[in-house]
C-alpha cells in the first residue's frame, strides 16, 4: 500500500478563489495550492476594496473625515465614528460631557451587536445554515431600527462629532430598546439551538484554524480572535476609554483559539453587549451632549441665529474647517473585530496631516496562511469567516 | 514624570535616541534608523517591557523636510499595558529601513503596505511587493506629491 | 401586462378567438418572454463592499426580494442574467468586472447598486473606478449610500418595465466596449 501511494503520480493543483466568490464576503483572492485536498499553500491577496481612505482624508477637513470612516469597517461605522473623534478630541483636548459619553457607549456597543448577528449570520449562511441566516438578519434589521431613529440612517451613520454628537437619543429610546432587545434575545436562544450543538456545524468548526495564545499576539491578533485564543485583552478593560470603567460587564475568552472558540466568543459578546447597553440606559445622566467650545463644536440652532459670536464661529468652522493643534496622537478603541486604533498627525491646518486607522482585520487576514496550511479546502470557508475580514478595513 | 519605557531606552541606547516626548500622554522616541532592529528586540525582550504586540506600523510623509518619511510603529506591552510609539526618520536620498519580520511577524503586511504606499524598502523582507495596488500601478499615492486624481486604469478610459 | 385575454364578448367578428373561446390566451411573442424574464431574473451578486450588507437585509426575511421573483443568487456569472454591482469599484477591481460581465449569456442586465458603482461615490480618487457605466452598459442606476431597500426594490420594479418592453432585436449586446482583445 506504501508503495503504491509512492509510486502514484500526483500534481500540486492550484487554484484561484476569488475575488470575486461567494464565500469571500469583501473581495480578496486565495491563491490555493493543493495537493488532493489538502492545502500545501495559501497565498492572500487583498486591496481589491482599496478606495483611498487616508488620501481622501488628507484632502478632507478634520469634520469632514467622519463619513469616510463610516465606511472602514461598515458593519459598526460608529465604533470608527466614536474611534476617530476620540483621537482628534485627545489631539486637542477635549473632554466631553458625561451624557455624551454614555451615549457614545450606547451606540458603539449597538454597532458591535449588529457587526457579530452579521457575522455569525453570514457564517451560518455560507455552512449551509440558511434558517440562523434569517433569523439574525432579522435581529440585525432591529437594531439597525434603532440606530435609524438615532441618527437616520441604516448603515452609514456618520453620528458622532468633534467634541459632541449630531443629535440626541430620541423620545422613548429605552423603551424602543427593551422590546428590540426581548426579540433579540429570543433569536439568539433560537440560533444557538440551531447552531451551537448542531452536528454539521460543529464539526465544521471544531478543530479548524486553531491558533496559540502566544502565535496569536505574534500574528497581531486582537478583538475576538485573540480572546478565543484565550488572551483576555480587551480595550475597554486595558485601557478604559469613555465610560467603560463604570460598567460592569464581562469578556469571554476562549480555550483552543479554534473557529468553534471564535464563534462562542462572538456569540457570548452579543449578550455582554446587550448588557452593557441597558446598564448605560439605566444609567444616562441628564445634561449637554455637545462641548462649550464653539472654535470646535458647532453651538445650538438657536446660538447660531441669535448671537454673533456663535454666528462666527460657526461660519469659520464650516468653511475652513476646525483648527487642530499641531501634534500627533495614537487612541485605541475595541471594534468589533480587534483594536481599532487612529494614528493622527496634525500640523495645524484645517486638515489631517496624515490619518491612519489600525485595521484590525489587516493582521487576522495575514495569519490565514498559518491557519488554513495543511488544512482542507473546506476548511478555507469557517475559517475565513471567523476572521470576519471586512473589505472596507483591511483595505480601506 | 518620564515613563519606565523611555528611561530604560535611553540607559541602554543613548546613542540611538535622538528624542523623545510625551505629547498628550502617548510615549514617543524618535530612533536612529540603524538601529532600530536592536531597539525593538531590547523592547519586545527586555523583562521589565516585554513590548509583545506589534500594533501598527505606518509612515508619514513630511515633504519638504530634510529627512523626508518617517516610519511609525506602534507597540504595547500585554503584561504591563504600556504602549509606546518609535519613530525612525528616513531620508528620501536612502530610502531603506531594517524589517522588523523576525520580531514580529505581523510587520509582514504592514511593511509591505508602507512599501505600496509610500517606497519605503525594508531591507530583508522576503515578499516586498505591492499589496493594496496592482503591479501595474506607478508611483506611490500616499506620497504627497503624488495627485490625488492620478488615475491609473488597467481597462477604460482615464477619466 | 400587454397580453390580450379574449373573454368572447365580441360577436359581430367570426375570428379564432370566438371559436377557440376562452381556453387560450392570445399575444406577442416578444411580449410573452418579456413577462416572463422580468419575473425570473437570477441575480449575480457581485458584492464589493458596505452596500453588500444592505443587500443582505433586501435578501433577508423583511424585505424579501422572493416577492419579485429575484431571490435566487447564482453564483455562476454563467447561470445569471442580471449582474448586481453592489458596491465600490476600484481600478485592480475593474477588469474583473468586465470579465464576468463578458461571461454572462446574454439577454443579461445590468444593476448599479449604490452610488460608488453608479459615479464613484465622494472616492474621487487615484484607486477608484467613476462609475461602471465607463466599463459596462448599465440599465438601473439606484443611487444612495448604500440605497434603502425600498430604494432598491424600486428600481428593481423599474428595470422589470424595461425589461417587459424589450424586443428581439435588442439581443444581443455583445462584449463590454473597453473589453481588450487578446
Amino acid at each position: 500500500m506504501s508503495d503504491l501511494a509512492k509510486n502514484l503520480h500526483t500534481e500540486h493543483m492550484v487554484i484561484n478563489m476569488g475575488p470575486s466568490h461567494p464565500v469571500t464576503h469583501g473581495t480578496v483572492k486565495f491563491l490555493v495550492t493543493l495537493d488532493g485536498e489538502t492545502i500545501v499553500d495559501f497565498d492572500v491577496e487583498i486591496g481589491y476594496l482599496h478606495r483611498g481612505f487616508e488620501k481622501m482624508c488628507e484632502n478632507s477637513t478634520w469634520e469632514q473625515v467622519f463619513p469616510y470612516t463610516d465606511r472602514l469597517n461598515y458593519l459598526s461605522p460608529i465604533i470608527n465614528n466614536v474611534g476617530y473623534a476620540l483621537a482628534v478630541e485627545k489631539l486637542i483636548g477635549i473632554d466631553t460631557p458625561e451624557r455624551c459619553k454614555y451615549v457614545r457607549v450606547i451606540v458603539s456597543e449597538l454597532s458591535r451587536l449588529a457587526d457579530h448577528l452579521t457575522n455569525v449570520a453570514a457564517s451560518g449562511l455560507e455552512l449551509g445554515a440558511f434558517t440562523a441566516f434569517l433569523y439574525f438578519v432579522e435581529a440585525r434589521d432591529l437594531i439597525w431600527d434603532l440606530l435609524e431613529s438615532v441618527c437616520g440612517a441604516r448603515l452609514t451613520s456618520n453620528y458622532v462629532r468633534i467634541g459632541g454628537l449630531k443629535n440626541d437619543l430620541p423620545d422613548g429610546f429605552k423603551e424602543q430598546t427593551k422590546e428590540v432587545f426581548k426579540r433579540c434575545r429570543e433569536l439568539w436562544i433560537d440560533v444557538d439551538k440551531l447552531l451551537t450543538k448542531n452536528r454539521i456545524f460543529i464539526d465544521r468548526l471544531k478543530d479548524v484554524g486553531i491558533m496559540p495564545p502566544d502565535e496569536a499576539i505574534a500574528w497581531g491578533f486582537t478583538g475576538p480572535c485573540l480572546r478565543a485564543s484565550g488572551v483576555p485583552y480587551d480595550v475597554r478593560k486595558a485601557q478604559p476609554y469613555l465610560v467603560y470603567d463604570q460598567i460592569d460587564f464581562e469578556i469571554p475568552i476562549g480555550e483552543k483559539g479554534d473557529n468553534f472558540d471564535r464563534y462562542l466568543v462572538r456569540m457570548e459578546e452579543i449578550n455582554q453587549s446587550m448588557r452593557i447597553v441597558e446598564q448605560a440606559l439605566d444609567k444616562l445622566p441628564d445634561g449637554p451632549i455637545n462641548v462649550d467650545m464653539p472654535e470646535y463644536r458647532w453651538q445650538s440652532k438657536d446660538d447660531i441665529y441669535t448671537k454673533i459670536e456663535s454666528l462666527i464661529f460657526h461660519f469659520k468652522t464650516v468653511t475652513g474647517g476646525i483648527r487642530v493643534p499641531p501634534g500627533e496622537v495614537y487612541f485605541p478603541v475595541e471594534g468589533a473585530n480587534g483594536e481599532v486604533g487612529f494614528y493622527l498627525v496634525s500640523d495645524g491646518s484645517g486638515k489631517p496631516y496624515k490619518c491612519r486607522v489600525r485595521p484590525p482585520c489587516f493582521p487576522l487576514t495575514a495569519a490565514m496562511p498559518r491557519m488554513v496550511k495543511g488544512a482542507l479546502i473546506a476548511d478555507i470557508v469557517p475559517t475565513f469567516d471567523m476572521i470576519h475580514m471586512i473589505g472596507g478595513e483591511c483595505d480601506r | 514624570m518620564e515613563s519606565i519605557t523611555l528611561k530604560k531606552l535611553k540607559e541602554r541606547f543613548p546613542d540611538s535616541i535622538m528624542e523623545t516626548h510625551s505629547f498628550r500622554g502617548d510615549d514617543t522616541a524618535i530612533v536612529k534608523k540603524e538601529d532600530i532592529f536592536k531597539i525593538c528586540e531590547f523592547l519586545r525582550d527586555d523583562n521589565e517591557l516585554l513590548y509583545n504586540f506589534m500594533m501598527d506600523l505606518t509612515a508619514v510623509d513630511y515633504y519638504g523636510k530634510e529627512s523626508r518619511f518617517e516610519v511609525v510603529y506602534h507597540l504595547y506591552s500585554l503584561k504591563y499595558n504600556m504602549r509606546i510609539r518609535i519613530k525612525v526618520p528616513v531620508p528620501e536620498s536612502d530610502c531603506t529601513i531594517d524589517s522588523i519580520i523576525p520580531i514580529w511577524i505581523c510587520a509582514d503586511w504592514f511593511e509591505r503596505e508602507a512599501y505600496d504606499l509610500y517606497g519605503i524598502i525594508f531591507k530583508g523582507h522576503p515578499n516586498l511587493k505591492r499589496i493594496l495596488l496592482y503591479e501595474e500601478f506607478e508611483g506611490h499615492p500616499l506620497r504627497k506629491d503624488y495627485p490625488v486624481r492620478g488615475r491609473q486604469p488597467l481597462i477604460g478610459p482615464k477619466n | 401586462m400587454g397580453i390580450t385575454e379574449d373573454r368572447g364578448q365580441r360577436t359581430e367578428e367570426e375570428g379564432l378567438e370566438q371559436v377557440l373561446g376562452n381556453s387560450v390566451l392570445l399575444t406577442k411573442l416578444d411580449e410573452i418572454i418579456g413577462w416572463g424574464r422580468k419575473y425570473s431574473f437570477f441575480l449575480y451578486p457581485f458584492i464589493t463592499a458596505c452596500c453588500g450588507m444592505e443587500f443582505m437585509s433586501l435578501a433577508g426575511p423583511r424585505y424579501d426580494l422572493d416577492r419579485f421573483g429575484s431571490a435566487l443568487p447564482r453564483f455562476s456569472p454563467r447561470q445569471a442574467d442580471l449582474l448586481m454591482v453592489v458596491g465600490t469599484i476600484s481600478h485592480k477591481q475593474a477588469p474583473i468586472l468586465v470579465k464576468v460581465y463578458n461571461q454572462m449569456t446574454e439577454p443579461k442586465w445590468v444593476f448599479s447598486f449604490g452610488v460608488c458603482a453608479t459615479s464613484g461615490g465622494f472616492y474621487d480618487n487615484y484607486a477608484t473606478v467613476q462609475g461602471i457605466d465607463t466599463l459596462i452598459p448599465v440599465d438601473v442606476y439606484v443611487p444612495g449610500c448604500p440605497p434603502r431597500p425600498e430604494m432598491v426594490i424600486d428600481g428593481l420594479l423599474r428595470l422589470q418595465q424595461k425589461v417587459a418592453k424589450e424586443r428581439w432585436s435588442d439581443w444581443p449586446r455583445g462584449e463590454a466596449p473597453v473589453t481588450k482583445k487578446i
